[in-house]
């Protein structure tokens, strides 16, 4: 009888070690799927698209469960140290003709090319009633107009053919000063170093405040921004989510939020 | 060297002429720091110490950020261009000497500190007792035995002030002639993949850089020898 019992409980006891068990194993399996399937993927972000970006990787970790890691910096800069062999999976680039030399190149995957967001170039002020439209450069009764440089970021391209169109750019030459990428020369604008700059519609349209004059398409060339997966990310199933996402109805919304035009969608 | 920019070389002028303004500047200015900070008994010396050393620690684009906002329109710099009818003191080939005074100091103030704390009291003493004044015994007995304190002094500040980045990054605004030095010119020849032009003018940074390095390590012998 007490052995009939004592053998029982001990049976029972190893039933509840094994259901214990098997109850671990499948968390831990569980855990450890889950955990392969959220992946993570490194993205190079043109510093204009900073603030749309990071709004876009937000959504796309609640929607995935994957994580984009942004680094913010000037495309040239970029495009330089993906040549370099930079970790970078995906680069969201401020122009189209580097993402298209990446994907001429063994660096970045054919066909995966694509335009994000068609940038807006502004002129702006901090203060109101600086800038009111393109008489502010006719008239040019400020010391300094920042500008992002020219030969590396796109914006800065867009503001040179700006002040061509005008044929404003000898007369306005000496009094450019130039940032490294647009977050400098938007920083000049905002210090108040510079009264007014050229800057990237995204940065100031919650700006409520300062004055501002959207520079019309017709003087400059559209500023198509093109993404494109790197081979570094090909395998990476973060990587073409992000891409995926990037296209969606969701991020597009984001997109237009911060001024750009969404881009067509193939 | 064909098909270079004509313009690769101004960029090294400038730079040149920023650090050798910088550095005299640093040894009229820093030279009576060095010898306060020596002979000083107050106690809040070694606080001011402490906010000369400063920049050695500090990123420059800690120091940058605070200069473009000391010296815009809001700031006591623009109070100070107002003079003049300006607005601002940064985009200023002033701008950066102001800057690069403040980022070198420590390079120039601490080896003359040092000359001078390895002088002691004795010398000036003696000098005293043969009846001269303070500042003939400044210039006749610390100054020559400092000797090898100010050239290092020179030296590293200059060298420090070529090598600027960060800060003239950001208060520059790139100007050519005026605030875009060596190192914004390699940047943006890297920025832009012209390498061989970023090539030529690292390169070269590079063997000053040696050579520099090389200098110090010769005076520091040559100190050796005179203190032994």
């Amino acid at each position: 009888m007490t052995d009939e019992s004592s053998s029982s409980t001990l049976r029972r006891h190893a039933l509840k070690h094994v259901l214990k068990l098997a109850l671990f194993g499948a968390v831990a399996v569980g855990l450890s799927a889950g955990q392969a399937f959220a992946a993570s993927t490194n993205v190079a972000v043109a510093a204009n698209f900073t603030e749309a970006a990071k709004e876009i990787a937000a959504a796309f970790q609640k929607k995935t469960g994957h994580e984009a890691v942004l680094s913010f910096g000037s495309s040239g800069q970029f495009f330089t140290q993906i040549n370099q062999d930079a970790p970078f999976q995906v680069f969201l680039s401020a122009d189209s003709a580097r993402p298209q030399k990446l994907e001429e190149s063994p660096l970045g995957v054919k066909g995966s090319r694509f335009t994000y967001a068609v940038g807006k170039l502004v002129l702006w002020s901090k203060s109101p009633g600086v800038v009111k439209g393109e008489e502010t450069l006719k008239e040019a009764k400020f010391a300094k107009l920042s500008i992002c440089n020219p030969t590396a970021a796109p914006y800065g391209a867009a503001a040179v053919e700006t002040m061509q169109a005008l044929k404003l750019d000898a007369e306005l030459k000496p009094k450019l000063v130039e940032g490294a990428n647009i977050t400098q020369a938007y920083q000049f604008v905002q210090t108040g170093n510079a009264e007014v700059g050229f800057v990237a519609l995204s940065q100031v349209i919650n700006d409520k405040d300062g004055s501002r004059w959207m520079v019309p398409q017709t003087l400059y060339k559209p500023i198509t921004q093109d993404a494109v997966l790197l081979k570094k990310g090909e395998a990476n199933v973060a990587a073409k989510a992000f891409i995926d996402f990037l296209k969606g109805p969701e991020a597009r919304a984001i997109i237009e939020k911060y001024g750009y035009e969404p881009g067509k969608v193939s | 060297m064909h098909n270079l920019p004509p313009d690769i070389w101004q960029p090294v002028w400038l730079t040149i002429e920023l650090a050798a303004i910088t550095t005299i500047i640093l040894l009229i200015v820093g030279t009576p720091i060095a010898w306060w900070l020596s002979r000083s008994r107050a106690a809040w010396k070694e606080g001011v110490a402490a906010v000369v050393a400063m920049p050695l620690v500090l990123p420059p684009t800690v120091l940058g950020f605070y200069l473009l906002v000391l010296m815009g329109p809001d700031g006591p710099g623009g109070a100070l261009a107002s003079l003049w009818g300006g607005r601002t003191l940064a985009f200023t080939f002033g701008g950066l000497v102001f800057g690069s005074v403040i980022y070198s100091m420590p390079f120039v103030v601490q080896p003359i500190r040092n000359a001078f704390d390895a002088i002691g009291d004795r010398p000036l003493e003696v000098a005293a007792t043969l009846r001269a004044s303070p500042l003939k015994a400044f210039w006749t007995v610390a100054v020559p035995l400092a000797r090898p304190g100010f050239l290092a002094g020179a030296v590293l500040g200059f060298a420090h002030t070529v090598g600027e980045f960060g800060i003239v990054l950001m208060i520059g605004g790139n100007i050519p002639g005026s605030t875009k030095v060596l190192s914004v010119a390699i940047y943006d020849y890297v920025e832009t993949s012209q390498w061989r032009e970023a090539n030529i003018l690292a390169g070269g940074m590079a063997a000053f850089a040696f050579v520099v390095i090389l200098t110090m390590m010769m005076l520091e012998k040559r100190t050796a020898r005179i203190r032994g």
